[in-house]
């Protein structure tokens, strides 16, 4: 049973005590202790159960590679699941639980898939699920996703209270890891000026060193730590970072950080976690490494550890999971165990190595402290079911006949070390096999390359393979070197770190090397995701020869720590079953994040109001006061309709429409692009960009244009006025403002670059307030106007400026309605008082504020298109009927060339015509015309679809626009438009539909001429 | 007539890691021509000389912001932007220019408050380089979602530009960002 040691535990302070819990029951634990250190305080050895097999696991590791100790942190809205236990600083009143788990942890259901194993090899759901097929969808698919998932999801009721926010920062070197290579790194950076983050994902600096009992210029690595920090932080240009891990590195020396600021100490009101996204000169990954476990069977059992992890627990937290611990390796690092063990006071009955010999200093020292050292033997199983109660001992060269049991209650097992080069190998930095410290390293003569082809990111210390802190010291100053000779700058004194020599490791992929199928398919190597030798090995059999096939087949490092721990194992017995070298045989691609990060800081502040930003007119408090029900227009919110009390949506509409077209109405169209187009060529330019005459308008006047896009399909609409000789005003569409803007620019930047124009998009400056209807000039004239409004003075498609109530005003004479209609525009500072001051004018005309919805109904009445309704990318002037529009005189425009192409003379293209229900119905939106007969697919053929349909309170009756094959030659012939609905057969409803002109009202257009 | 005239947020303030409030009405005109060529004219209208590339130069009644290549926006008192546009349309006869007040359609914030918070604050929201953005400069960037313009008129005061229709947004990310408890430390 794991426990709390009386002494010991650098990183804890035993003085105080904290409450925390763990699947309810109460536990105490110290300030610095981890959530992992602290279940092993409590005796709590097993922490989860695995994915498939639901075997009960303990944990392993002690970091950011934990594969097992996941647990599910907090409850109701900040309930998370998957969270690593080894990172997870305890705080008062932490809540956690564990996962995977039915009923309890202690026992669990699914742990006879266990039993099963043999029935459960890799690729099992491949194989099984394939036939028959309709079992996928009704059997098959549900069983999976009843035992998929890890932890538990949020519950989706809720929304996560927290805040979380991004930071951009600018920076001439990231140093990503505060081990003292890092810290050396940011030492020798920061002496010579450039400016450094220096991140370290977790709360302690040092890494391993003070763990490790390394000296550094003759004192204690922790009292070099202590003094390299100090000295850091007197300097302006370096800023420390501690719990901020470099997630990712990206192309340009891109550094994604994530930094986590309220985890461990909640209710501070801090953002939850930061995003940091760096632009790095360059980055040094002085990330260290990781030590790879052994495989030997009941390698997964609570209580195996790896040896350094053991070590950490007792010297940093003054927790041991055992008091009993045999040392298992390949390599003299793990007697650093063994020794810290027997300082703390904890036997250790035996020392098992791999090797035939071991002679090291350190082999050595734990001889002389009386440990008993078996070499060239292996463990050939683990005794114990929920936990470790025996050893069984065999020979490393045999197949596993055991020589002796030994009994002890915990296992610290060492398979060398891999340098962790994730941040090398995110933007395609090479490896290189390392034969003698059988591990890949960062290949120099190929690193990622930047936008200059050099190499961007730098490894140093363990990361860079140099894994002895005194190669590490070396190593980390040289690496800084390059960027300091980069600056101009050269290194400063190099610290001497000194720690015990080691001798070889040797390589073992395999305990016992000659282990049979029974004993390899107890060998984990992925914790997490239940992948042992034997499955790789089947893989291998079954033709899988690719890593990444093989990965993918047996899931081997796909779980959530994506194989920190297993994949260099797991290739490396792919190799040999595929009788390989390792080298050839490759890594599977590194991917940031290096730990997965919070979905909550990738969204950084932008959540709830600030979501996306939301454009407001000046008006838009009139309408917010006064009841406006919204409707979303790109990124504007604009009114739909200004319901009454009581009043339903569709009667607000009706009502509006009636007021306008009987009285007056008034509508915000501020929204509506408005772009200013100056310069001797700006004639020219709108002749090329609208499909009909632009150069010839005279000032003063408006006209309607249609623009398209190179392809000939109608992208834009709008009134053009000419301002003068050289200025143009352009309306656009709502969303078009800034798409057609943009659109200008290009054609100008890089087609026309030598026309002489100039644009700028003026759409906000302006208020603009359509006054329509009957009384609109009666409106106008009470508000009092110092120039001629009248039907002479200001005709249709006229515009004129003045005062208009005192406001400075622009009054365009064009309709969208077919009424007689004044658009204004004011200033945009003014727009709301002058929006009131047209209200207080127009009340003894009944003056009624209308929204987008009667607009759409005003215009379907009248057969205007709309952009988006009668449009969809794919439909040229031609098909709109539009064709009076289409300059025939012009030697070109932008689409000219594309609508002369056959497809788009194809007299078979639907047309645009009205259509008119014969019950006086409205047709669905989107409903199609239906013909005889079915296509290819068995689909029932189609001659034409809607594009719009309205109620139409000024006729009575549903109203459409649609597209339909020869429409305009069908004039008065019925269609049949398909519904969602059924009949009493159970037929689908066709509703029938008679082609008329889309021109429903006052087709003279004697209405808005006056 | 100046009666109804407001901006966007009507001199909104929000306290914290640093201090925000919406300005006021600020007069702005666009000028886009070909800047060596303007830049006489632009100096006789303004009283200032025509900025280096990405700088802002003030004088007695104007500031002018480098904004392109071909454009600069002056800052001006509101009730002159008018007189602006037609004072640089005479100045500017016969060369090829497009002079327009843009005065509305924009919305101007203050941040004061220390020198490292506000660079700190900012950065929450700007890819732009908050380190080395000195007074003097004008700085195009967006603001998370939304494009803007940057710049210190002193190092405890910088100045933002957004478009009017998106000056709540805006607003809200600047009040948010600058948290009293989330302190960055970072300038």
């Amino acid at each position: 049973m794991s426990i709390r040691l009386s002494t010991g535990g650098r990183l804890i302070d035993r003085s105080r005590k904290i409450g925390f819990s763990f699947n309810g029951k109460q536990m105490m634990a110290h300030p610095g202790d981890t959530l992992a250190s602290a279940l092993m305080a409590n005796g709590q050895m097993i922490m989860g159960r695995s994915f498939k097999y639901h075997r009960p696991r303990g944990v392993v590791a002690s970091g950011a590679e934990e594969p097992n100790a996941l647990v599910n942190l907090g409850k109701g809205k900040r309930h998370e699941p998957n969270q690593r236990a080894t990172l997870t600083e305890v705080f008062d009143g932490l809540e956690a639980t564990s996962q995977n788990h039915w009923p309890s942890l202690n026992w669990d259901i699914g742990e006879v898939n266990a039993l099963f194993a043999r029935l459960l090899p890799a690729g099992f759901y491949y194989k099984t699920f394939i036939h028959p097929r309709p079992f996928w969808k009704h059997v098959f698919e549900p069983f999976i996703r009843q035992s998929a998932g890890l932890g538990r999801a949020p519950d989706p009721r809720h929304s996560d209270p927290d805040r979380y926010e991004q930071f951009y920062a600018h920076a001439d070197l990231v140093i990503a890891g505060g081990g003292i290579a890092g810290l050396q790194a940011a030492l020798a950076a920061g002496r010579a000026g450039l400016k450094v983050i220096l991140c370290e994902q977790s709360a302690q600096w040092g890494g391993r060193a003070p763990i490790d009992g390394v000296e550094i210029d003759g004192q204690p690595a922790a009292d070099w730590v202590d003094a390299a920090v100090a000295e850091l932080a007197q300097m302006p240009h370096v800023d420390l970072r501690l719990r901020l891990m470099a997630a990712g590195v990206y192309d340009h020396g891109y550094v994604i950080g994530y930094e986590r600021l309220g985890d461990h100490a909640p209710g501070q009101d801090t953002p939850r976690h930061r995003l940091w996204r760096i632009r790095a000169g360059r980055i040094i990954a002085a990330t260290g490494a990781l030590e790879r476990p052994l495989s030997f069977a009941g390698n997964d059992k609570p209580g195996v550890m790896l040896a350094s992890a053991m070590r950490d627990y007792v010297v940093n937290w003054g927790v041991a999971p055992g008091a009993r611990t045999v040392i298992v390796t390949n390599n003299d690092d793990a007697y650093r165990t063994a020794l810290a063990l027997v300082a703390a006071g904890l036997s250790v009955p035996c020392i098992v190595d791999a090797r035939p010999e071991a002679n090291g200093p350190l082999v050595q020292e734990a001889r002389a402290s009386g440990l008993r050292v078996l070499t060239g033997m292996g463990i050939a199983s683990v005794k114990g079911l929920r936990g470790v109660v025996a050893v069984q001992l065999c020979a490393q060269d045999g197949a596993g006949e055991v020589l002796e049991d030994v009994v002890c209650d915990a296992v610290a097992m060492s398979g060398g070390w891999s340098p962790v080069v994730h941040l090398w190998s995110h933007c395609g930095g090479k490896l290189t096999w390392d034969a003698a410290g059988a591990f890949f390293r960062p290949d120099h003569a190929r690193p990622p390359t930047d936008q200059k082809g050099q190499g961007f990111v730098i490894c140093a210390g363990a990361a860079d393979g140099a894994l002895l802190a005194d190669e590490t010291m070396v190593n980390a100053a040289k690496s800084v070197g390059r960027v300091l000779a980069e600056h101009g700058k050269s290194g400063a004194a190099v610290p001497v770190a000194k720690a015990a020599a080691e001798a070889p490791m040797q390589p073992v992929w395999v305990m016992p090397a000659g282990a049979g199928v029974k004993k390899r398919a107890k060998m984990w190597l992925d914790f997490q995701n239940d992948v042992k030798v034997s499955d790789v090995q089947l893989a291998a059999r079954e033709g899988y020869e690719s890593v990444e096939h093989t990965k993918r087949y047996t899931t081997l490092g796909m779980a959530t720590d994506q194989g920190k721990l297993s994949n260099i194992n797991g290739l490396a017995v792919l190799a040999q079953a595929l009788d390989e070298d390792i080298p050839r045989v490759g890594t599977t691609t590194f991917r940031p994040p290096y730990t997965p990060i919070s979905m909550g800081a990738i969204a950084g502040e932008a959540r709830g109001e600030i979501f996306q930003p939301l454009r407001r007119t000046p008006i838009h408090g009139w309408h917010e006061e006064n009841g406006a029900h919204w409707e979303p227009v790109g990124h504007w919110r604009r009114p739909y309709c200004f319901p009454k009390k009581g009043e339903s949506h569709r009667d607000a509409v009706n009502r509006e429409i009636m007021a306008t077209r009987n009285g007056v109405g008034l509508l915000d169209a501020s929204t509506l692009g408005k772009i200013i187009v100056k310069g001797p060529d700006a004639g020219r330019f709108l002749d090329m960009l609208y499909t009909n005459m632009m150069s010839t308008l005279a000032p003063g006047k408006c006209r309607y244009g249609l623009m398209c896009s190179e392809n000939g399909f109608l992208i834009d609409d709008g009134v053009v006025a000419r301002l003068d000789a050289e200025s143009f005003l352009v309306h656009t569409t709502t969303g078009g403002a800034d798409r057609i803007h943009a659109h200008m620019e290009d054609w100008l930047q890089c087609e026309w670059w030598d026309w002489q124009v100039y644009t700028a998009n003026v759409t906000e400056q302006w208020a603009q307030i359509a006054v329509v209807g009957p009384k609109a000039r009666a409106v106008l004239e009470k508000l009092g106007a110092d120039f001629d409004i009248s039907a002479a003075g200001l005709p249709f498609m006229a515009w004129a400026e003045g005062k208009i109530g005192g406001f400075t005003a622009r009054a365009f004479r064009i309709s969208f309605s077919g009424e007689l209609s004044f658009e204004i525009a004011v200033p945009a500072a003014q727009g709301r008082a002058f929006w009131e001051a047209l209200l207080r004018a127009g009340v003894e005309f009944g003056i009624t504020p209308y929204g987008t919805e009667a607009l759409h109904v005003m215009r379907a009445e009248k057969g205007f298109i709309m952009i988006g309704d009668e449009t969809d990318g794919t439909v040229i002037p031609q098909d709109l009927g539009l064709a009076w529009a289409i300059s025939k005189k012009k030697g070109d425009y932008l689409g000219k060339r594309a609508q002369e192409r056959s497809h788009m003379t194809d007299p078979t293209r639907w047309k645009l015509v009205g259509l008119e229900t014969l019950d006086g119905s409205v047709l669905p939106d989107g409903s199609y015309a239906v013909a005889d007969g079915v296509n290819a697919n068995g689909q029932r053929n189609t001659q034409g679809r809607v594009t719009s349909t309205y109620f139409s309170p000024t006729l009575g009756r549903g109203i459409a626009m649609g597209l339909v094959l020869h429409g305009p030659d069908r004039m008065g012939e019925v269609l049949d438009f398909n519904t969602t609905k059924k009949d009493a057969k159970g037929e689908m409803r066709m509703i029938k539909a008679r082609i008329v002109s889309p021109v429903f009202f006052d087709p003279a257009g004697e209405k808005q001429n006056v | 007539m100046s009666e109804g005239r407001v901006s966007a947020l009507g001199g909104a303030q929000s306290q914290g890691l640093v201090n925000i409030r919406d300005i006021g009405l600020q007069g702005m005109v666009s000028l886009r021509a070909d800047l060596a060529q303007a830049a006489k004219a632009v100096e006789q209208v303004t009283g200032v000389a025509m900025p280096a590339m990405r700088a802002i130069t003030s004088g007695k009644a104007c500031s002018v912001a480098w904004m392109s290549p071909d454009e600069v926006l002056i800052l001006c008192d509101h009730a002159q932007a008018d007189g602006m546009v037609t004072a640089l349309s005479k100045a500017l006869a016969g060369q090829h220019h497009l002079a327009v007040n843009v005065s509305d359609a924009r919305a101007l914030f203050g941040l004061s408050g220390p020198e490292g918070a506000l660079r700190d604050v900012l950065s929450k929201i700007t890819p732009a380089d908050l380190t080395t953005l000195a007074p003097g400069e004008m700085r195009r960037t967006r603001l998370q979602q939304v494009a803007a313009a940057i710049w210190f008129e002193t190092e405890a005061e910088a100045r933002v530009i957004c478009f009017r229709s998106v000056a709540r947004y805006v607003f809200d990310l600047l009040a948010m960002s600058a948290h009293t408890s989330g302190a960055v430390g970072h300038h």
